[in-house]
């Protein structure tokens, strides 16, 4: 091979490497990544049992039960819908009724969400950024609150 | 002193400014006495600089709240350590050490770079100069950490829970020493640019500045990891968090700077790649200052959200991303390609290992920015999270991880692999040995948990291999492989430690993700639960008071063999200032594994949940950090970079005269 051929192959042999990588990112990123949905959103987006998706808005009050072991069960609600949700494992220390939160799971096939995590800010003094925003977005987010 | 501190601050910027411009102008117009205005203002700025930090962190001590920045994140009842560090656990006070490091780095080449051709060390500084001058523009426009109040307070509003941990006191300063670091190398390219010509000295003084800033970055990653796995109390060492991910890119990039730098060095290849690498590597560092520091992300890390420090972050990013890209892509042909190589040789591994760290790198960004791009554009919201990286990332390492016993081994120019292959057998029945124990007679075992335990084996025994190759194992008598083996150049140690550290880092992980086990529970005092052959007994909740909070701690007695082996406790702590609950998590390092428990609510019958794992070889991780750090002060003690340099300040007329471009 020339030095001229020598260097095409390895050119191209770098593209068809970064093309496999570039292929796979994008592949990924359309199976891998999880959606935001508050409750009023899921009545118009398709979410099947199954699929992993992350579920904001605020824990719902006089809705927290614990039951038997570490399962919690609550509802997230945006003031118009509401979601069941259950989880088992330790819930986040600033987890509270009317606090924000996400959690990240999957409907089961009976429509609860089944959250295998879940997150509150730590500092008391924010919300989750995608809840304030959705909150704002739907009227019901209130300035003083916030800060 | 407060005002002093502020004043000082300004004074800073001013030279900042002069750094930026009379050492540029003279080294164009080849006035030396302009030129040479460069060091002094340098080290004076990098005075002035820790002088205002010293008067803010003199603030903190003194809890003083008539300034802003001390109410809002300060207490008098906090101990003394977390007064100290709260003054850069704010995002004005972190701001203010950035610069500090900045300022520090620029001294440090004024300072030791006597040696350096004079137009060089010029441009560099007004490099550095000029970074300086956008934050400390941007520190005192936008986050000015000297504002007083009037009235004063009486008392701060504490620092939040969470950063009152030791972490702060090491973490952020080894993250920045790292990121800042990188800096230095910045402006060498940029002054390598500026110049249109790459010298002899470029490549031996950009090395070892690699290397100090990838030591502390790693360590500064480490570290963080190490604080977010105890201080969360979820038990996980790394989220795939963007915050994480801020500083992970520039250590991909790093790493793969750090090895195109020793070609550049030892074969004068690879010139342009490595010039433009550096550019890369701090673009990738003042974008990870940008999404921590901007607001456009909310965590821990985001102290505090005020759109007009993202846009003037953005600018900065902007100004100097595009301007250090639009210079490369004028002044790139100008530089002159080195030398040839056989793609099987210890360059080609080089190059390899350069690929697929960069594609790397490329992954992790577009997982990291892509969320924010869809939001700003369509409004979508997603998150990136684990199963991504999982698919993207992970395939680049393995093949990456796989080659690495073999680059010390290949020969310069020309390698010979089957040669290498022959002395890498005793590692490769090693690691097939390890993958067959791990896959089939341990619990838990997997095709992951195989695979990944005999890459880091593979990965231990091979940088063994290396050392034991060049010390002449097997082919001398056992005095002269002593005698080689102490007088191995440091770097060759350093190589071997730093791949050794990666395999450490490899096994703590999978023995963590795979042969970890996991229990949550509901406890009352006096139960006992197993977990993976241990036995923990719940003695209770016990109210105790802390300086500037209160808690509920909960004891375990852990049981061995029948016996009591002391105890773990694991608290949930009550900061009356900020109306704040933390978790303490329990941690018990038992060899190299640890227990780790963490307390849930207490429920109504006296009953609390408790989670525990059993988590086998995970200090490994970040054992295998400080390993690598090792390796990389190993490789910084090289005779050639401590000897090596003043050697040459005998000839800088000839060195300059071979280098200059034919």
């Amino acid at each position: 091979m020339t030095r001229k051929q020598k260097r095409l192959s390895v050119i191209i042999a770098g593209l068809a490497f970064l093309g496999a990588a570039a292929g796979l990112t994008f592949y990924a990123l359309g199976q891998k990544a999880s959606y935001f949905y508050m409750p009023a959103d899921l009545a118009t987006a398709t979410v099947q049992p199954g699929q992993r998706i992350r579920l904001g808005g605020l824990v719902e009050k006089g809705t927290i039960v614990r039951s038997q072991g570490a399962t919690v069960a609550f509802s997230v609600t945006d003031t118009q819908k509401s979601v069941k949700v259950t989880y088992t494992g330790i819930l986040p220390d600033l987890f509270r009724e009317e606090q924000g939160v996400i959690t990240e799971g999957a409907f089961g096939p009976d429509g609860v969400f089944v959250a295998d995590s879940v997150l509150a800010k730590h500092d008391e003094r924010y919300m989750p950024k995608e809840v304030a925003d959705g909150l704002k977005a739907k009227g019901v987010w209130q300035e003083s609150k916030s800060q | 002193m407060v005002e002093t501190g502020h004043f000082a601050l300004v004074l800073a910027f001013a030279l900042s400014l002069v750094q930026m411009l009379l050492p540029l102008v003279g080294a164009r117009s080849g006035n030396r006495r302009l030129m040479a205005v460069g060091g002094p203002v340098a080290v004076t700025g990098f005075a002035l600089t820790a002088l205002s930090f010293a008067a803010l962190a003199g603030a903190y001590a003194g809890s003083d709240f008539s300034v802003a920045n001390v109410w809002e994140n300060s207490h008098s009842l906090q101990p003394m350590i977390y007064k100290i560090t709260g003054t850069w656990g704010n995002h004005e006070g972190s701001m203010l050490l950035w610069v500090l490091i900045l300022t520090f780095f620029g001294a440090l080449v004024a300072v030791f770079g006597s040696n350096l051709p004079e137009t060089l060390k010029a441009n560099v500084l007004a490099v550095q100069g000029t970074i300086g001058a956008a934050f400390f523009l941007f520190i005192l426009t936008t986050s000015n950490p000297f504002i007083r109040l009037n009235p004063a307070p009486i008392e701060g509003r504490d620092l939040n829970p969470v950063l009152q941990d030791l972490g702060l006191a090491i973490h952020p300063p080894l993250l920045y020493l790292g990121y800042v670091g990188f800096s230095i190398c910045f402006s060498f390219s940029v002054a390598a640019l500026i110049e249109g010509r790459i010298d002899a000295s470029w490549a031996r003084w950009v090395r070892p500045w690699t290397l100090v800033a990838w030591m502390f970055l790693t360590g500064g990653i480490a570290m963080g990891s190490y604080w977010a796995y105890y201080e969360l109390g979820w038990g996980g060492f790394w989220f795939w968090d963007p915050v994480e991910n801020a500083s992970f890119m520039p250590w991909l990039a790093g790493t793969a700077l750090l090895h195109s730098a020793i070609v550049m060095e030892k074969r004068s290849a690879l010139k342009i790649w490595t010039l433009l690498l550096a550019i890369l590597t701090f673009s990738l560092s003042l974008l990870g200052t940008f999404l921590v520091r901007s607001g456009v992300l909310t965590s821990v890390h985001a102290f505090a959200t005020d759109p007009a420090r993202g846009v003037f972050i953005l600018c900065i990013l902007t100004l100097f991303i595009g301007g250090s890209l639009a210079l490369f892509a004028l002044r790139a042909s100008r530089l002159t390609a080195g030398g040839l190589f056989h793609p099987i040789s210890r360059e080609g591994a080089l190059v390899l290992n350069n690929l697929f760290l960069t594609t790397a790198t490329a992954t992790v960004l577009v997982g990291t920015l892509y969320p924010l791009v869809l939001e700003a554009t369509t409004g979508g919201k997603i998150s990136v999270g684990a199963p991504f990286f999982d698919l993207t990332f992970g395939p680049l390492m393995l093949p990456l991880l796989a080659i690495v016993p073999f680059g010390p081994l290949l020969a310069w120019k020309r390698g010979d692999i089957l040669a290498a292959s022959q002395r890498l057998m005793a590692a490769f029945a090693l690691a097939i040995a390890a993958m067959l124990v791990a896959g089939l007679f341990i619990d838990g075992g997997s095709v992951f948990a195989a695979l990944g335990v005999g890459l880091a084996v593979w990965l231990v025994a091979g940088a063994l291999t290396d050392l034991a190759v060049k010390s002449g194992v097997g082919s001398v008598t056992p005095a002269v492989m002593l005698r080689r083996f102490a007088g191995l150049p440091r770097s060759v140690f350093g190589t071997a430690l730093a791949h050794l550290g990666l395999g450490l880092t490899l096994l703590g992980i999978v023995g963590t993700l795979s042969f970890g086990t996991e229990k949550i529970l509901t406890m009352r005092a006096g139960e006992t639960v197993d977990l993976s052959g241990h036995t923990l007994r719940f003695e209770g909740l016990f109210p105790r008071k802390g300086p500037n909070f209160t808690e509920d701690r909960g004891r375990f007695l852990l049981i061995s063999n029948g016996n009591a082996d002391g105890e773990i406790t694991s608290a949930k702590r009550f900061y009356p200032a900020r109306q704040t609950v933390t978790t303490e998590s329990g941690i018990r390092t038992l060899g190299l594994s640890q227990l780790y428990l963490s307390l849930g609510d207490e429920g109504k019958d006296g009953s609390v949940v408790v989670r525990l794992w059993w988590k086998p070889l995970v200090t490994l991780i970040w054992g295998g950090g400080l390993v690598m750090m090792g390796g990389a002060a190993m490789s910084l003690l090289d005779r050639r970079l401590r000897v090596g340099a003043p050697a040459r300040r005998r000839k800088p007329a000839a060195a300059a005269a071979s280098a200059s471009p034919t």
